[in-house]
């Protein structure tokens, strides 16, 4: 039964392991409450309505802020320059067949 | 439980023999479960905190349009705003985007209101004067500044400004003001030439949330020409963005995945004539079938199993440990300033017991299904 007892080890230390990074994952987000805390306060004080992940194009920097047609604005029938143009899915039209 | 230990035992002892074989499906299921995952724990990561974070955000942000696009908002709408019933505290916002060709970044420049004053998250403090400015960690590390150092920027010969820097925000609020440069109303008008009683747009609290559609329509009515943005809006964008972008980051891997199912599958429809003989010389030294399949089942749980396990601890330490290393590009496009990948280790059990059930589940099930035809066949005829 050698490797029978060798296979459930491995298997209880993988457990193990993922318990111990799940735990580390709460207790993470628990230690960081204070600092959540605070960007939430900032986000109230500086009344932000955007992360600034994606700073190529307004459209990106502010997606919830941009028009409705942002990656096409430039010019008439011009294609979307940035890679990032494609965070956004296209929005759902009431009625319209998709 | 005896007679379970003694198949594990022999399923293992069969796994063995084709150890590299084996070895080898263990592996790529193993790295198939960990970008799966990490994509998975990234975008929920994101996704979470985000909005977290933007559920303070203004209930409404008022944008005026004109010829369909987002134009200055005049700051006389305030006093009729607010006179709608339910509309509470109103604050125009002066920002705007500034393209630095020094580094080939976009900052996003913002005027500081006495609200901001006690923001937390900054080394140093918030300008309090014309001619300072706070800026956020990106733009500190990308233009080699600190507090003290002066900062200019120019859009032409009298459009240009040249600030001292008063304070940065800390790393961990990258997340939020990165691109961030906050100077005062002044200068900003002055640097965007921005006329006096225009604004960039008006953010409006409503006093009691269950009215905010309400109160949106009302501001509609009265300025046809407006565009108000609700916070529900703004939460159901960026819930749209990270789905939208993490299964964009899985059509990428579509391949990979196509080639495992197609794996699975070839597995599933049968199995070759060296397993099938075994089969045959198992049931005539008297097996059951019900032990045959308890065989199968084992080698498909012993591999998937513990593949599925390593690719969720691989996936947990790339995503929380390594910054996303593999996944960083990708979701980077080609903004030059991006906040460094910290995401917060929020966990979704949920999308690992779906990512749970559509592996490892069909996996032993490509497993038994063929070998339970073999068993169920005349060893004889299953020998030969």
């Amino acid at each position: 039964m050698f490797k029978t007892r060798l296979f459930a080890g491995f298997i209880i230390i993988e457990v193990a392991a993922l318990a111990v990074l799940y735990l580390s994952a709460a207790s993470g987000v628990h230690l960081k409450e204070p600092e959540m805390s605070l960007k939430r306060s900032m986000v109230r004080a500086m009344k932000l309505t955007d992360i600034a992940f994606w700073t190529e194009a307004r459209y990106t920097r502010h997606p919830s802020q941009a028009d409705f047609f942002a990656p096409f604005q430039d010019f008439p029938s011009s294609v979307d320059h940035f890679p990032a143009g494609s965070v956004v899915p296209p929005p759902q039209i009431h009625g319209a067949k998709r | 439980m005896k007679g379970h230990g003694r198949i594990i035992e022999y399923a293992l002892s069969t796994l063995a023999r084709r150890k590299f074989k084996n070895f080898s499906v263990a592996a790529v299921f193993s790295v198939l479960i960990a970008v799966l995952s990490s994509i998975l724990f990234l975008m929920h990561a994101y996704k979470t905190e985000t909005l977290k974070l933007l559920d303070n955000s203004p209930e409404i942000i008022l944008q005026n349009m004109s010829g369909g696009r987002h134009e200055l908002i005049p700051t006389e709408y305030i006093g009729t705003l607010s006179g709608i019933a339910g509309v509470g505290q109103i604050t125009p916002r002066y920002w705007g985007y500034y393209y630095d060709s020094l580094t080939s970044a976009n900052y996003t420049l913002m005027a500081f209101d006495e609200t901001m004053r006690d923001v937390k998250p900054i080394d140093g403090r918030m300008p309090a004067a014309d001619g300072e400015c706070a800026v956020g960690r990106g733009v500190a590390d990308l233009r080699q500044v600190g507090i003290k150092d002066d900062i200019f920027l120019t859009l032409g010969t009298e459009q240009n400004v040249n600030l001292k820097i008063v304070g940065t925000f800390t790393a961990n609020s990258a997340i939020l003001t990165n691109d961030l440069v906050v100077l005062t109303k002044a200068d900003l008008i002055k640097f965007f030439n921005m006329p006096a009683d225009k604004a960039t747009d008006i953010t409006i609290e409503v006093n009691n949330p269950a009215e905010v559609s309400m109160v949106a329509r009302k501001i509609r009515r009265t300025f046809p020409d407006s565009r108000p943005i609700l916070k529900n809006e703004l939460l159901r964008t960026y819930d749209n963005i990270f789905n939208w972008r993490g299964g964009i980051v899985l059509i990428m891997f579509f391949g990979a995945i196509a080639a495992f199912m197609i794996f699975v599958w070839d597995k599933a429809t049968g199995i070759n004539a060296e397993e099938r003989q075994e089969i045959g010389i198992l049931k005539a030294i008297g097996w059951e079938t019900s032990d045959v399949l308890q065989l199968k089942f084992w080698e498909g749980v012993v591999v998937s199993l513990s593949s599925f396990l390593t690719g969720l601890i691989l996936a947990y330490m790339h995503v929380f440990y390594f910054h996303a290393q593999f996944l960083a590009p990708v979701l980077k496009g080609w903004s030059v300033l991006f906040p460094k990948f910290e995401p917060m280790p929020y966990i979704d059990i949920y999308q690992i017991f779906v990512l749970f059930f559509l592996t490892v589940v069909p996996y032993v099930a490509a497993c038994v299904v063929p070998s339970w035809k073999a068993a169920i066949s005349d060893p004889d005829s299953v020998m030969r």
